[in-house]
């Protein structure tokens, strides 16, 4: 009798009940199709569940208050970034050798949220426990958001720098985004449960840390006040998928003896796929960042010696041992980051950002932060390649390298006993040759060869002719492969690659900036020069 | 143990065979102790290119930009797979030498181990 005035407004339900009924209310019993027809994914792999309810989702967080959260974040974020536009604050970074970096994180990064936006999508419809589902439901939400953040913010560097512009194009095509790409798609066709081990226990809860204290601080060191601000709103994110992580871990390992060993395969698996894609960051960090924060090997003692070590003493008492191939991480910290920039430098016309050698200033940091690998292993190849720049004879590679069929790494780095040799693994499988640039690859591929039989190379498809864009004619006289599949992977030669040094973002900067390209080696062009005799 | 996917039996079709490179096969080449040049070089060849024709047409295009390369005495290289040290017959073909699709072939110079002695570049 509404009408009449004498309802009753509804009973405002606590938070607790709100969410009692959201995880628990929609958890029905199906009763005219079989649960085993509704939930069709759930038992390959082997895992057993006794009781779903048992899942605890620590941050019981309801629809109605994430909404709420979530606007509240975004309404700060793009406030900021907005004042970031107004002011040109591009141009307030320590120099556009910084904006490389950002390359890396929009072409490399930002469509893993997207995947992963994906593949917490589908765990949302597979499981079928409600509280995982709803937890999963709104983690994928915050990846979307994650996307379009990084999108929206770097849109602005996108304008005035090279290289940006074509992320989503760029990701499924250049050869070393293939890195990044097949470790996510290498999850999201697992199962529910080993994606959720991988991305959410070792991705997340493992090594996210390593990616996300460095970069932001690195961020806001250097002045990206934009990028800083979207890290800070992924945070509290970050901290609810971290949660999930190990309420996920817990419960697995609880709900079954069973679960152990499958469980301790995916830590191990998934913890050196993690690993390897995450040591991008080492460049980053070491080589990318004009003002550095903290170098990779104290990255590494902090947030995966001394964190990851308390976290597996803890998980001990569950059977679960720390992942196998944790060793060969610490052997190599003092290597990657100098082995990938070597790399890239050695390639640089085929990277889709330009590349430079370190300064006198920063080989000086390096081997105070490296005493043990840096002067005797990597000052004596830079200083001989500038010595060959200086020359006029500067050294480039121009051969496609072998690549790693799990990782997709180049086969680059060295053994852990001796780093002048390369870690070349191969396995023989139904009589062809498979190569893998580690052991911790190796195992995985032995594993199940089924699987990544299939991998999508970069170099073997670029030799079968299939990177090449529509009308391009492989017999012409003129066909020149390497600028051909430069174009086909959305680089534009010439612009996004090469030098950074005379190259389009270094001249560009000086003159809009007038201000040094390169902190560290004073101008480059007259732009600066005048101005500083002007002022 | 076999892998377990939704679908039974499940195996992914090989992406890399031979047959789809045009009458070419895959070989990988690294030279030992110049890690200037810091991965296995990968390039499609034809299995019957004769093993002194990688030697003269193939490895300058790679790896002549190195001081070291010029000075390369090509009898005394030592040659190996991952079967293990082979001396190959120049005038026969890669097939004929054992080297098959995806072949990594590491060589090494005695003598010459980098620029100035140094296995890093
Ligand atoms: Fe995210
Ligand atoms: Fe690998």
């Amino acid at each position: 009798m509404a009408a009449e005035g004498n309802a009753k407004p509804a009973k405002k339900l606590s938070l607790k009940e709100n969410y009692a009924l959201l995880t628990r209310g929609l958890g029905w019993e199906p009763s005219y199709e079989k649960k085993e027809d509704i939930f069709r994914t759930i038992d390959f792999e082997g895992v057993v569940i006794h009781d779903w309810d048992k899942w605890e989702d620590p941050f019981r967080l309801t629809m109605d208050a994430y909404w709420k959260y979530q606007g509240e974040k975004e309404r700060k974020l793009y406030a900021i970034i907005d004042a970031f536009q107004q002011n040109n604050g591009q141009f307030n970074v320590t120099d556009a050798r910084y904006v490389q970096a950002l390359k890396v994180f929009i072409n490399g990064i930002t469509e893993l949220e997207y995947l992963s936006h994906r593949g917490f999508n589908m765990l949302a419809r597979e499981f079928p426990g409600v509280g995982p589902r709803i937890a999963a439901q709104m983690q994928s939400l915050d990846e979307l958001r994650h996307a379009t953040t990084q999108i929206h913010t770097i849109s602005q560097y996108a304008k005035y720098f090279t290289g940006m512009n074509e992320f989503p194009y760029q990701f499924d095509r250049v050869w070393y985004l293939s890195i990044p790409k097949s470790f996510f798609e290498d999850a999201v066709t697992s199962g529910p449960f080993e994606f959720i081990v991988a991305i959410s226990f070792a991705f997340e809860y493992v090594l996210t840390n390593l990616a996300f204290m460095p970069w932001m601080s690195g961020a806001a060191f250097n002045g990206d006040m934009a990028t800083v601000s979207f890290g800070f709103s992924a945070q509290s994110d970050e901290a609810r998928h971290m949660t999930l992580g190990i309420e996920v871990i817990k419960f697995l390992l609880e709900q079954d003896p069973a679960n152990v060993p499958l469980v301790q395969k995916w830590i191990d698996k998934w913890f050196w796929r993690g690993y390897r894609l995450l040591s991008l960051l080492a460049t980053m960090m070491d080589y990318m960042l004009p003002k550095r924060v903290m170098a990779w090997n104290e990255a590494w003692e902090i947030y995966y010696e001394q964190n990851g070590g308390a976290l597996f003493a803890d998980l001990a008492r569950y059977g679960i041992k720390p992942p196998k191939r944790a060793p060969e991480t610490i052997a190599e910290k003092g290597h990657v980051a100098h082995q990938m920039w070597s790399v890239f430098y050695a390639n640089r016309d085929a990277v889709g950002f330009q590349m430079w050698l370190p300064s006198e200033e920063e080989m000086a940091w390096m081997s105070e932060k490296y005493p043990d690998t840096f002067d005797q292993y990597y000052r004596p190849r830079y200083e001989y390649w500038k010595a060959m720049e200086a020359a006029g004879t500067p050294f480039k590679n121009t051969t496609l390298p072998q690549l790693c069929q799990v990782c997709q790494w180049p086969c680059l780095f060295t053994d852990s006993g001796d780093p002048t040799t390369l870690s070349l693994r191969e396995t023989e499988y139904q009589g062809q040759t498979f190569h893998m640039c580690s052991d911790g690859c190796k195992d995985i591929f032995d594993d199940t060869p089924e699987k990544y039989v299939h991998a999508w190379l970069p170099v073997h498809q670029i030799y079968q002719g299939n990177c090449f864009l529509p009308g391009v004619d492989p017999t012409a006289p003129d066909f020149n492969p390497m600028y051909e599949a430069l174009r086909y992977m959305g680089i534009k030669p010439g612009v996004d690659n090469g030098d950074f040094k005379g190259g389009a973002d270094a001249t560009n900067w000086e003159k809009w900036t007038s201000r040094p390209a390169n902190i560290h080696e004073g101008a480059y062009t007259d732009a600066v020069r005048d101005s500083h005799i002007k002022s | 143990m076999p892998i377990k996917a939704i679908t039974p039996d499940y195996h992914g079709d090989f992406k890399d065979g031979v047959e789809k490179f045009n009458g070419n096969q895959l070989v990988n080449i690294h030279w030992e102790k110049h890690l200037m040049f810091a991965w296995p070089m990968c390039v499609p060849l034809p299995p019957g290119m004769p093993f002194g024709a990688l030697i003269e047409g193939v490895l300058p295009g790679i790896f002549g930009a190195h001081p070291n390369f010029k000075q390369i005495d090509w009898n005394a290289v030592e040659w190996k797979t991952s079967k293990g040290p082979f001396k190959p017959d120049l005038a026969k073909s890669l097939s004929d030498n054992g080297i098959g699709h995806k072949t990594t072939i590491s060589f090494r110079t005695p003598g010459l181990n980098g620029v100035n002695g140094n296995a890093v570049c």
